[in-house]
């Protein structure tokens, strides 16, 4: 936090904070103290850091720079938007509830609600803290740490919508809850700030899927925040999947809470942009609580895709398992970054890492970094991390039988991302994930084909 | 015209010349065996025949139904009717053994005009495939040869082989690691393939299989050339005499 960064990042912070100064006056619900006050918070933090630097021992491995010094610029009022039609391709087959974000914004002729359970309450956030914006004041912000990461800070700054999801005590929302956030092509570098709360109650069970896309190409940030209260003894799954086009930037931070018997999983999914950090914070809270945190990077060309985790355990007798597969080709960087904290009185904590890498190419870069922190005296905790080439014997193998050597990686690749598809419930979720699966190792196998030959 | 042509190969890996001018010809309906000591040259044909492109082919010429085998990729090969079952297969997590079975009978299928076979045909035809080999259903849900156990992954070369019904089937060592009661069920196995339109080149260290799968003809290979050809006589000869005068003889 030395001084030397803030004056660098001066001038970018300085079109942030007119930014900010506009868009505060005129954001929603901005009567609302205990917002203004979040924000400013959010603000103040923000500008007092700036962005992260490879200084910052949590950003070792991704350099923000590109992000840092493009001047993006909020994108606000209204434009026309995408038709249906345009949207139909990102339609999951079987997912009836869907809420729809373009560049941030709620687009409720797009949305569909469908026929939701009594007791799950599914809309956009502005609309919920409008409504009742004394149930919202008790999480929102509550629970994402904004001294530790100042995209975090920049995003509650900015924080105006996103979803809100909402499961009573007790009830179960059968089908999956889908959220779309679109970006759409701009003529000046365009950001949005997405903030979603996601609240299951005690017992209650619920399915989420954040789906990041574009429509047209251009520069773009997304910078998107979930905070996801997991009640005692609730079942909740989270997805994340990013398919942006090669050209985007997105942050993500998926920020748990696990109360008492608790069990969550995360499944983070990213194929698509050109920057993409995908931060996965659970904090087990309560005694017995599990938590799955599932991961498939698959990027060529020049992507950069990093996963960071940060799993801390703060109660006895909780599971955590990390497990990531990444598939790099091209120049593609990837990072694996998984710490785990294990707090002073979480006793007989069970938790379990585990990357996976396969590089394709010589160009391709992988860094893997197990990071341990245990205060307390009784925990098995184990890590492992693996970076290998696609099987010269395997590939002979299937070859041997008939299969060509374009189906034969693409089967291979396949397979290696089907390791982290098994741990997803089935479901219309996975089955969705993993058609994109094969469509991207399809694309893959032939271009590192066409490059062998 | 012979099934399979081998004219005066020559294998180099890295600068060591492994094969040295082998000449074989095999038949349709034939069984022949190739018996060596290890390391002479035995595995290397077996995979060179199957096109494994880490061999270096510095002279010679292979026909393979009149085709020229040498210019063929493996997945070619395979599928104008080449087989090789692997001395040591391959494990693959991640596809499922049938999975796999399906994907390979169907490129075979396609290359020669068929049309591909769908789940419903290809299981009831998988699971007679697998009572001639005494094997579980199980193993099909099951990966690739992963965490099979030494005989499954041998009974699961075979299955392949009769799943893919090929012209001419190498079998490399497949005898290695079978107890008796294995090793009886394979070569049932292979012997219920036999038939007048199908040649099966069993490439083996010991006899003992040439027992239940009885050749034709016997090759002895030894430091990269066929030393002696002869009737099934010769096999148990060799399991008396070993290789030893063989390996002074060639040296000589």
């Amino acid at each position: 936090m030395g001084s030397g960064r803030v004056a660098t990042a001066s001038p970018a912070i300085q079109k942030y904070a007119e930014s900010f100064g506009g868009f505060e006056k005129s954001a929603a619900s901005h009567d609302l103290a205990w917002l203004r006050k979040l924000r400013q918070d959010g603000f103040a933090r923000f500008s007092e850091t700036g962005f992260p630097t490879t200084r910052d021992e949590d950003w070792r491995f991704t350099n923000p720079a590109a992000i840092a010094q493009t001047p993006f610029r909020l994108v606000r009022n209204g434009r026309s938007l995408p038709s249906q039609k345009d949207l139909n391709q990102f339609q999951i087959p079987g997912v009836g509830c869907r809420l729809v974000f373009v560049d941030g914004r709620f687009a409720e002729t797009l949305s569909s609600i469908g026929n939701l359970p009594a007791g799950v309450t599914v809309c956009n956030l502005a609309s919920e803290i409008a409504r009742n914006p004394g149930a919202i004041e008790q999480h929102l912000g509550r629970y994402l740490d904004t001294q530790r990461d100042s995209f975090g800070a920049l995003n509650t700054a900015f924080l105006e919508d996103g979803a809100y999801v909402h499961i009573a005590k007790g009830v179960v929302a059968e089908g999956p809850i889908a959220v779309l956030f679109v970006s759409t092509a701009h003529e000046f570098p365009a950001v949005n700030h997405p903030r979603n709360l996601i609240v299951a109650e005690e017992n209650s069970q619920a399915t989420i899927v954040e789906d990041y896309v574009s429509l047209g190409g251009g520069q773009s940030l997304c910078n998107t925040v979930t905070e996801l209260v997991a009640g005692d003894h609730s079942v909740v799954s989270h997805y994340m999947i990013e398919r942006e086009h090669a050209g985007a930037f997105n942050v993500s931070t998926l920020r748990i809470q696990q109360g008492r018997t608790a069990d969550v999983a995360s499944h983070s999914v990213l194929l698509g942009g050109a920057l993409v950090r995908n931060n996965i914070h659970p904090v087990l809270a309560g005694e017995g609580g599990e938590c799955l945190i599932n991961g498939l990077f698959i990027g060529n060309g020049r992507q950069h895709l990093d996963n960071y985790m940060l799993v801390e355990h703060a109660s006895p007798h909780c599971g955590s398992r990390q497990f990531y597969n990444g598939i790099l080709d091209g120049h593609a960087h990837g990072v694996f970054h998984g710490r785990i904290i294990v707090h002073k009185d979480a006793q007989k904590t069970d938790a379990k890492q585990t990357n996976r890498n396969l590089l394709l190419s010589d160009t391709a870069q992988i860094d893997t970094k197990p990071q341990l922190e245990i205060y307390a005296d009784d925990v098995k905790c184990t890590h492992g991390a693996t970076i290998g080439q696609m099987e010269e014997n395997s590939l002979f193998y299937l070859r041997s039988r008939g299969i060509d050597e374009m189906s034969a990686r693409r089967l291979l690749l396949v397979a290696f991302a089907s390791e982290c598809m098994d741990r997803m419930k089935e479901g219309p979720v996975r089955t969705h994930i993993e058609k994109l699966i094969h469509d991207h190792a399809f694309r893959l196998a032939e271009s590192s084909l066409r490059k062998i030959a | 015209m012979s099934l399979l042509e081998i004219k005066n190969l020559h294998v180099r890996v890295e600068d060591r010349e492994i094969l040295r001018g082998i000449n074989l010809q095999m038949n349709a309906g034939e069984v022949h065996s190739i018996m060596g000591p290890n390391g002479s040259g035995k595995s290397t044909l077996a995979q060179v025949l199957a096109r494994r492109d880490t061999y270096n082919v510095t002279s010679g010429e292979v026909l393979f139904n009149g085709k020229d085998l040498l210019a063929m990729k493996p997945e070619e090969a395979a599928c104008e009717g080449l087989f090789l079952a692997f001395q040591y297969p391959v494990e693959i997590p991640g596809i499922s053994n049938a999975y796999f079975l399906r994907s390979a009978l169907n490129a075979v299928r396609k290359y020669r005009g068929l049309e591909e076979m769908d789940a419903m045909d290809f299981l009831p035809m998988l699971r007679e495939k697998l009572k001639l080999l005494d094997m579980d259903d199980k193993l099909l849900n099951r990966s690739v040869n992963e965490a099979f156990s030494g005989g499954e992954k041998k009974r699961n070369e075979i299955l392949q082989m009769a799943v893919l019904e090929p012209k001419l089937a190498i079998l490399d060592e497949t005898d290695s690691g079978l107890d008796i009661d294995a090793l009886r069920i394979v070569a049932e196995g292979v012997n219920a393939m036999r038939n007048p339109e199908r040649a099966i080149l069993v490439v083996t260290h010991y006899q003992r299989l040439l027992n239940y799968i009885v050749p034709d003809r016997v090759h002895v290979l030894v430091e990269g050339r066929i030393v002696r050809s002869g009737g099934p006589e010769l096999a148990l000869e060799l399991e008396d005499r070993g290789y030893n005068s063989y390996e002074a003889g060639a040296g000589a």
